[in-house]
């Protein structure tokens, strides 16, 4: 009856060509509007982002701990130049090739953190959400503690307890990574438990109990698929969150050496006191990327957001007397694809 | 940094139960309250552990400076030899006592450090949470009524942008513009020299300089005090304020959604008062429970805000601590962090329960 | 005098993602002063988009062509609503026209009290103090017939009864006196008995206020009941309008006749049961003479089943102390309205719910205190199907891997592709082309998703099926054939049922046996003839008489007994 109560976006899409099975490509077709804008720009930021990490090697000038080259050393706090079009940092860095590397080691830390923590993550909600009892209550009790706590905080702690604080670079991405995974469980455990009991009670789930199935066959032929299908949205919106909690981590001397890799945070701290001095340039490009792969990559997620929720999906405005009639059932013989497809809008 | 953008929702073990008549409110209020326990425990616990993987507190700090003898020594006096669940129950016992031990590189009590530094970043979480109330509540409902359109789109741009800006990016080109090219404001700490010599006189100091300033009695105290919050509490607020936002915003257009406002548009009630008030108050419940949660949001921020502004409180001490390789202190002060996180989320919670009329009776 | 509203040439296109969808197609209506017009139809038939149009209520996405021109109440003023602008709308809105909403819980806002949000309707069009808009409010509450409603109006949804919250809802409506109320499925979410209540409250509003409606309904009984006019809509179109006595009495559309064909009528099966029941005994008869007596599929004596309350507070009793039978291929009909148990006592003989305390012998099983791990083998032999077929199949499977499902699971078969035979069989079996076992649960229809339902639930040719609601959620006309279906398969396959539902003449097609149940209490319990016909429980007797009737004269008559009956004394529903 009305044209917008059950989700459509909820439902498997099963007709079209490939592409439009993809996730993000789907959601794109399905965008309207500012809602499509919104989505488009993330993809090109987040697409610029994820190249420059691709050929950091080829477009950056310099080494991320190069200091001199053949027409000798750079010198610190350089102003933008032909030479340095960002300037050197007050370590006689370049600051855009720090900016430029900055970049791979920040997707290093993300695939990482994000791939650790969806694993563990989706285990222990599915688990602890399906079976209940004491177990759940447990790690509900320990996950609300840890999600309540300064996640900064307890990866300060964590990159203490992994690394000393100060590493190499695998060591450092690693540890990077293991401090915000941490951070994450209890986010992903949380979104992951509520869709388990949410979907425990479905009648298709009651279904399968009836007809006998057993526990593991449920659990994952039955809820696991159905469980991760917001995924997508959490892994982007988590995906900057990485960013921010490597910068921070970065900022406070936690981070990784210079001479390791770049990391945009650590070369923040490094700018604290260039400021002061009205020093701009150091400061301001490694601010600028975070910001902006941080924004493209939130612009992603919360468009999917968006899409996947039928209440805040924007549609076109059709002209008065388009479209065709969508029938009810009595006297046809079998519907189409479309009338269904319309029937379920 | 974390617990922003995600679809958040109330704490999930003892959810306040709707319909539940006359005593549900007083069991929710008690077990709620007993949930604290554990959740300080558990946070407790874990930093302990953690902190004791790697190795004796005074190795770290003194480590380098030392001999082995003169080390083993002082880890014998500290009874850091001892067994590692020993200890543990010692701690336990202390934290229970309200003792959180005394750090290694300047020997005083953790208490002491928090009493001493606590007020600076309490005054500074409340000047980030008025600029996250005020930007950000209003912004979103404004956003929810323009929905889909061009302010709306504007308004969202800021709320991402306000959370995609780093505390400490966002700090340092505030402090550029606003303090280095254009000198209005003062570069950091939280008064001039003066203000501070004036304030040391003061017979019952609080530590939070405005009071102090206040009970000074001095304009111009007042003023010097109040130019140093500005940069830091924007800069902290703003982070904040696009979470709310986005949170008002996306409960508000759920609400807005619901049978019960197509109900009172059927009776002619005007759109903005649809959002102000059957939409807003309804969308109030849940964005109550996760402001509790930016607490933590706030905290985290609050380290880095204060590092970047030299602002002289908790989260500048830690950082100093940090760089010591104080783990005694660092465990002492995020322990008791933790227990400040775990009191506001319950008194969080209870105001959450008390605006619920649903709960309520 | 002029009619309270006149809609012309009314067509209204949805943007949905499937693109633009036509929902209304140059309908042209007229509501005279205080009359009652239904607008009949099934999902889908445009009633609810032409309704919400009356009062400029249709979402952004829908675009609207023609006029709908509404008078107000002392016919000094006109307007057409398509082309006000949002601040007229708004003004019109409460005084000329309002709404009355299918859902009372969720059409009033849960965290203001009632007398706020009535008082908040008045102040939006008058301008008056808090006290006096209150004054009114307790006023309105009373004339809609809320008991004590000084007191009331202070309180808050939550602490109102389905029936009362739809009395405040009216009450919202009406306060401002308008010329029109439209009313959109104003009972579909209560219960039968609560029903004749507010349908009576209504007749009220029309006869005592003079209040004309736009009843919008997919219930020939509510029809027959309230409606004075009646305009039957079907794909976007109205394809009959005619007085109500003229309509039942004789439909002219063809797509009416098949309308009021479908609607269940009790004693309609009465003939088809006899005759199930004389094959029935003639099977158990010459099986006694083998030497062979049937054991029952399912025994429950003295059944107790109780929710555990939480920590120290004390438990709910859904079901208390019921006892009754399902022979081998019998039919029994378990009939209740919300909160009486019934599909509590499905959910037990399933297995989903504990049973806790009395007994209850499935297929010579005891469930009180049962265990799952020995309960298994026994599944194969239990057959459920569920109230929502929308939800009852994972949306990521086939439906073929769905009905697929209990072969693989009780080892008939090794996995879906092996046993796609027998899924065609079956789905040949429901009347559903083999080819439709590769969709997908969304790409089919209401009715045809219930047929799959039932594919999958005899999958394993089981001696008990458990339907719970298995049609309440489909259309009239669908229902009426997902019927039929059931009857033929229940012919063939021989299977007992447990069949749970809500409406009296739905389990009367089907059963052999009905009972009763009532606040967890089996009341009364026995054929059809005998439940039905000389109903001995004054529940029941009241649930009869509360179930309307699609024919305008003798539900008339109806009603005079009904009033009779809450007269009388006796048990008083909740």
């Amino acid at each position: 009856m009305s044209a917008d109560t059950a989700p459509l976006s909820s439902l498997p899409p099963v007709k079209g060509n490939f592409l439009g099975r993809l996730p993000v490509l789907k959601q794109l077709r399905q965008s309207v509007g500012l809602q499509r804008g919104m989505l488009v720009t993330g993809l090109v930021i987040t697409a610029l982002f994820l190249l420059v990490a691709l050929f950091a090697p080829v477009i950056a000038p310099y080494g991320f701990a190069q200091l001199r080259d053949d027409s000798g050393a750079f010198g610190a706090q350089q102003p933008p130049s032909a030479q340095h079009i960002m300037g050197t940092t007050v370590g006689g860095y370049d600051v855009f090739s720090r900016v430029i590397w900055g970049a791979q080691t920040a997707v290093m830390v993300i695939v990482f953190a994000v791939v650790f923590s969806i694993i563990a993550g989706i285990l222990l909600g599915l688990v602890s959400g399906y079976l209940g009892g004491w177990l759940d209550r447990v790690l509900v009790v320990i996950g609300d503690a840890i999600y309540a706590f300064p996640s900064l905080l307890l990866a300060i702690v964590l990159s203490i307890v992994i690394s000393g604080g100060q590493s190499n670079l695998w060591g450092g991405i690693i540890a990077a990574a293991l401090s915000i995974t941490v951070v994450f469980i209890p986010q992903y455990y949380r979104v992951i438990r509520a869709e388990t009991i949410r979907i425990k009670a479905e009648p298709y789930v009651e279904s399968a109990k009836m007809l006998g199935a057993s526990t593991s066959r449920i659990m994952f032929r039955h809820v696991l698929r159905n469980a991760t299908r917001t995924l997508p949205i959490i892994f982007t919106l988590n995906s900057s969150e990485a960013i921010l909690t490597l910068a921070g981590l970065g900022f406070l001397g936690f981070g990784i050496e210079p001479t390791a890799a770049a990391e945009w945070g650590y070369d923040l701290n490094k700018a604290l006191s260039d400021v002061t001095s009205g020093i701009w340039w150091t400061a301001l490009f490694p601010g600028l990327a975070i910001v902006l792969s941080v924004l493209g990559i939130t612009l992603v997620g919360e468009s999917l957001n968006d899409l996947a929720d039928p209440r805040l999906r924007g549609r076109k405005r059709v002209k008065v007397k388009s479209g065709a009639v969508s029938e009810t059932s009595v006297d046809r013989t079998l519907p189409s694809d479309e009338d269904i497809l319309e029937e379920n809008a | 940094m974390t617990t922003s953008l995600l679809p958040t929702d109330a704490p999930s073990v003892v959810a306040p139960k709707p319909k539940s008549a006359g005593g549900g409110l007083g069991r929710y209020l008690l077990i709620r309250f007993l949930l604290i326990f554990p959740t300080i425990f558990i946070l407790v616990t874990l930093v302990f552990l953690l902190m004791r993987t790697i190795g004796d507190p005074i190795t770290a700090a003194q480590g380098g400076r030392l001999t082995a003898d003169q080390l083993a020594e002082r880890i014998h006096a500290a009874g850091y030899d001892r067994p590692v669940l020993v200890q543990y129950f010692e701690y336990l016992g202390q934290v229970f006592t309200g003792n959180f031990g005394n750090t290694i590189s300047d020997n005083r009590p953790v208490t002491e450090v928090l009493v001493t530094y606590g007020g600076a970043t309490l005054e500074l979480a409340f000047y980030a949470l008025i600029v996250a109330f005020i930007v950000g509540i209003p912004l979103g409902m404004l956003a929810a009524y323009f929905r889909d359109r061009f302010p709306d789109a504007v308004l969202r741009i800021f709320a991402i942008l306000c959370y995609a800006t780093p505390v400490f990016f966002a700090g340092l080109l505030l402090k550029l513009i606003f303090s280095v090219w254009l000198q209005w404001l003062p570069v950091a700490g939280r008064a001039s020299t003066r203000t501070e010599l004036n304030m040391q006189s003061l017979p019952n100091k609080t530590g939070i300089y405005l009071i102090d300033a206040i009970s000074l009695g001095s304009p111009a105290a007042i003023g010097d005090v109040l130019a140093h919050a500005v940069l830091p509490g924007i800069a902290l607020g703003l982070l904040t304020a696009g979470v709310f936002l986005r949170l008002v915003r996306t409960n508000v257009i759920g609400t807005l959604g619901t049978d019960y406002v197509d109900a009172a548009r059927s009776r002619g009630v005007s759109e903005f008062r649809l959002v102000r008030k059957h939409a807003y108050k309804p969308a109030l419940i849940p964005i109550i429970t996760v402001i509790g949660l930016q607490i933590a949001l706030l905290l985290g921020g609050a380290v880095l805000t204060e590092t970047t502004f030299e602002w002289k409180g908790l989260g500048f001490q830690l950082a100093a601590y940090l760089g010591a390789r104080d783990f005694v202190a660092v465990q002492g002060i995020v322990a008791l962090l933790a227990v400040f996180v775990a009191v506001t989320n319950f008194v969080v919670d209870v105001i959450a329960a008390l605006i619920d009329p649903r709960v309520r009776y | 005098m002029k009619p309270v509203v006149e809609i012309t040439d009314l067509s209204i296109s949805f943007a949905t993602d499937g693109g633009a969808v036509k929902a209304v197609d140059g309908v042209s209506l007229t509501v005279n002063r205080g009359e009652v017009l239904a607008i009949v139809g099934e999902s889908g038939s445009g009633k609810t988009v032409t309704a919400k149009t009356i009062l400029g209520l249709l979402p952004d996405t829908a675009t609207t062509g023609g006029a709908v021109v509404l008078t107000n109440r002392a016919g000094t003023g006109e307007s057409d609503v398509v082309t006000l602008s949002k601040k007229e709308l708004r003004e019109v809105r409460g005084t000329d026209v309002s709404m009355v909403f299918q859902e009372p819980s969720t059409a009033l806002n849960p965290v203001y009290t009632v007398g706020w949000q009535i008082a908040e309707g008045i102040r939006a069009h008058r301008k008056l103090s808090r006290a006096e808009a209150k004054r009114e409010a307790i006023e309105i509450l009373r004339k809609v017939g809320i008991p004590d409603p000084e007191v009331r109006v202070n309180y808050y949804p939550h602490q109102f009864s389905g029936g009362q919250k739809q009395r405040v809802v009216i009450a919202s409506a009406l306060v401002l006196n308008p010329g029109l109320i439209v009313a959109d499925e104003p009972t579909t979410a209560l219960d039968v008995t609560v029903q004749a209540e507010i349908l009576e409250l209504l007749r009220r509003l029309r006869d005592e206020f003079g209040t004309a409606i736009v009843l919008i309904t997919h219930n020939m009984g509510v029809v027959a009941d309230l409606a004075d006019r009646v305009a039957v809509m079907y794909q976007g179109k109205v394809v009959e309008e005619a007085d109500a006595k003229t309509l039942f009495a004789n439909p002219q559309a063809p797509y009416t006749k098949q309308l009021l064909d479908a609607v269940p009528r009790i004693g309609q099966g009465r003939i088809q049961t006899t005759e199930r029941l004389a094959l029935r005994d003639a099977g158990i008869a010459s099986r006694a003479a083998e030497g062979r007596t049937d054991k029952p599929v399912v025994v429950a004596e003295n059944l107790v089943i109780e929710y555990p309350g939480r920590l120290g507070q004390k438990g709910f009793r859904a079901v208390d102390d019921v006892s009754f039978r399902i022979q081998p291929g019998e039919v029994l009909g378990l009939v209740g309205e919300s909160g009486s148990g019934k599909t509590t006592i499905g959910r037990a003989i399933g297995g989903l719910t504990r049973a806790t305390g009395g007994s209850l012998r499935v297929l010579d099983f005891e469930m009180v205190g049962f265990s799952e791990r020995k309960f298994k083998p026994l599944r194969a032999d239990i057959g459920f199907v569920f109230q929502d077929p929308a939800a009852s199949f994972n949306p990521l499977l086939t439906i073929a891997d769905a009905v697929a499902e209990p072969l693989v699971i009780h080892g008939r078969a090794s996995s879906p592709a092996d046993a796609r035979k027998r899924v065609d069989e079956l789905l040949e079996a429901v009347q559903l082309p083999k080819s439709y076992g590769d969709r997908f649960p969304h790409e089919l229809s209401g009715g045809q998703r219930q047929r799959a339902s039932l594919a999958r639930g005899l999958a394993l040719e089981p001696k008990l099926l458990i339907a719970d609601e298995p049609t309440s959620a489909l259309d009239v006309s669908v229902q009426a054939r997902v019927l039929e279906l059931f009857a033929e398969l229940q012919a063939e396959f021989g299977f007992a049922a447990l069949f749970i539902s809500h409406d009296l003449a739905v389990v009367d097609l089907l059963a052999d046996r009905i009972a009763v149940l009532y606040h967890g209490k089996l009341v009364e319990e026995g054929t059809g003839a005998d439940v039905l016909d000389h109903p001995k429980d004054p529940y029941t007797r009241r649930l009869l008489a509360s179930l309307p009737v699609p024919d305008p004269v003798e539900q008339a008559a109806r009603r005079t007994v009904l009033a009779e009956l809450q007269s009388s004394p006796g048990d008083n529903p909740a």
